[in-house]
């Protein structure tokens, strides 16, 4: 056997589990009564959060130049036309995402409920992952990383708690980014220096921080971990915690991979609907694009229009090739994939 | 020196982290959801020891330290210090005690190693992964219990003590692994 036919043949198990493991998906979100939608792939707008990085189709027509980055606005104006329920399973590409837990081209598990907050969506995911690992188990293909446990409620902790507990550094939420960095140092984190020429940014300050000394103490428990209450710098596109200006809805599912390290499973959002705080937030985005000499992509018009009429909502993005990891023990997001983009 | 982007680090970039030269062990894509892209970088403190991981911003220069490897021979101990010879240059160099640790155990005359050195101080060496000693003094083993692994304590020429068999005898010559410090082999002379 060659070693490519012989590098494919060991993952025809591999395969199989997963093609189980699509079938599982659909069947939660039938049995949840959620329509399943095929996102557009090629849109006018990929998304303007600065660390998003898209490719564009040259050739396309000038109205469809980017491959999406997430079918977010697209799913949002579904909502906003009255579909209550709705789920999306589908590829999304993020141009200069390489390593363990990242490939350029991967699978995205979104899905929305109208008239509810993050913590519906939030005991989705639970059951969702769950049933999930029951399905791999009936075809004894799961291999949980040693330690986890799913059948337990998953802990939720507030980012403000969890960087108090593990980097001793009492975080506000709306400190500017000097008061953040001398919070850091005085608890004797690394503060980045000089970035791409420029000053730290708020977001430099925290992330290193918390790489640093909060996720790594994320994956050590013996169940998944619900961090929510971002501070409102990293609200991206969800909408202030009511009662408190400094943090927004939105969360994040920590747990062990089969790497042995922490992986980030989904991001969530209780979503921002109001259209003048969104706007002003893209606005915000593409002026920090400009002055950092990053690619500007156009604010999509359509979706900003049907802000106005969506309906309070959440929503989540899930990583199914980080998924596939956790439940089948893969170290790496190459393991998961019939072809990994070096091998293409 | 220079300085070098976060995303260019690779395994064993030495470099300058809080005035202290570390060596780069492993480095790592990872990539915050919402956050900019940062390499998770695996190093060891080549001053003290020990690893730390810190995760550096792409785009974040970081200052890479002045560390080079030389081939040296062990000449003899002075006070404090190891003093080693350059095997071309012929430059002696003292190295503190604290920078030998346990080394010293298998330092005899003459022996080549490779030494680190920071700014041009020595700060560390490497000693060869097998080295040869003399047993100056043991007890004699009982006669007749070769088996079951039964070990005693054992001199060497360098002032060291280690476990060895029972059959091994003053005079033999003995090969030690340095990275573990056990005993290996008697070796013929």
């Amino acid at each position: 056997m060659t070693p490519e036919r012989e590098r494919l043949a060991s993952r025809v198990a591999l395969l199989e589990a997963r093609a189980a493991l699509n079938c599982a998906l659909r069947a939660f979100f039938v049995e949840h009564d959620f329509l399943e939608i095929e996102a557009p792939l090629l849109v006018p707008s990929p998304g303007l959060e600065l660390h998003l990085d898209a490719f564009s189709v040259g050739n396309a027509p000038p109205a469809l130049a980017w491959l999406i980055t997430s079918p977010e606005y697209q799913m949002k104006r579904l909502l906003a036309a009255g579909l209550p329920r709705i789920y999306s399973l589908g590829k999304v590409f993020r141009r200069g995402e390489a390593g363990r837990h990242h490939n350029p081209e991967f699978t995205m598990l979104e899905w929305y409920r109208a008239g509810a907050g993050w913590e519906a969506i939030a005991d989705d995911v639970e059951a969702l992952v769950r049933a999930a690992a029951r399905a791999m188990a009936a075809r004894g293909a799961l291999r949980l990383p040693p330690g986890l446990s799913l059948d337990e409620k998953w802990e939720r902790l507030s980012v403000r708690d969890a960087v108090a507990r593990h980097a001793g550094v009492d975080l506000a939420g709306d400190e500017p980014v000097e008061a953040l960095a001398a919070k850091c140092r005085a608890a004797g984190h690394r503060v980045p220096g000089v970035v791409d020429g420029r000053a730290p940014a708020w977001d430099d300050v925290f992330f290193t921080m918390f790489l640093d000394a909060v996720e790594p103490a994320l994956g050590r428990g013996t169940r998944p971990i619900v961090l929510h209450d971002w501070p409102r710098p990293l609200a991206a596109l969800a909408r202030e915690k009511p009662g408190d200006p400094r943090v927004v809805e939105r969360f994040e599912v920590y747990l062990p991979s089969g790497s042995g390290e922490v992986m980030e499973l989904c991001n969530a959002f209780g979503e921002l609907v109001d259209p003048v705080e969104q706007r002003r937030r893209l606005e915000a985005d593409l002026a920090e694009r400009r002055r950092r000499g990053l690619p500007e992509y156009p604010i999509d018009e359509r979706f900003l229009a049907a802000l106005a009429e969506m309906p309070p909502s959440a929503g989540i993005a899930l990583g199914v090739d980080r998924l596939a990891m956790l439940l089948l023990g893969a170290p790496t997001i190459r393991d998961v994939l019939p072809f990994a983009a070096d091998e293409l | 020196m220079g300085s070098i982007d976060a995303s260019e680090l690779r395994k064993n970039l030495k470099l300058l982290i809080d005035g202290v030269p570390y060596v780069v062990l492993e480095c790592q894509f990872v990539k915050p959801g919402k956050g900019a892209a940062f390499t998770r970088t695996k190093m060891k403190n080549l001053l003290f020891g020990g690893n730390i991981e810190r995760n550096i911003r792409s785009g974040e220069k970081i200052e890479e330290a002045d560390v080079d490897e030389r081939q040296m021979s062990f000449l003899y101990k002075e006070g404090e210090d190891f003093v080693f010879m350059d095997t071309s240059s012929y430059e002696q160099t003292p190295v503190p005690k604290d920078f030998i640790g346990d080394d010293w155990r298998w330092l005899k005359d003459s022996m080549v190693c490779n030494l680190l050195f920071w700014n041009n101080k020595a700060i560390g060496i490497t000693l060869p992964n097998f080295v040869e000693l003399k047993v100056v003094s043991s007890e004699p083993g009982v006669k007749g219990d070769t088996s079951g692994g039964a070990m005693k304590p054992a001199t060497l020429e360098t002032g060291a003590t280690i476990n060895v068999p029972l059959f091994v005898n003053e005079g033999d010559t003995l090969r030690i692994d340095t990275r573990t410090g056990e005993y290996c082999e008697r070796v013929k002379v």
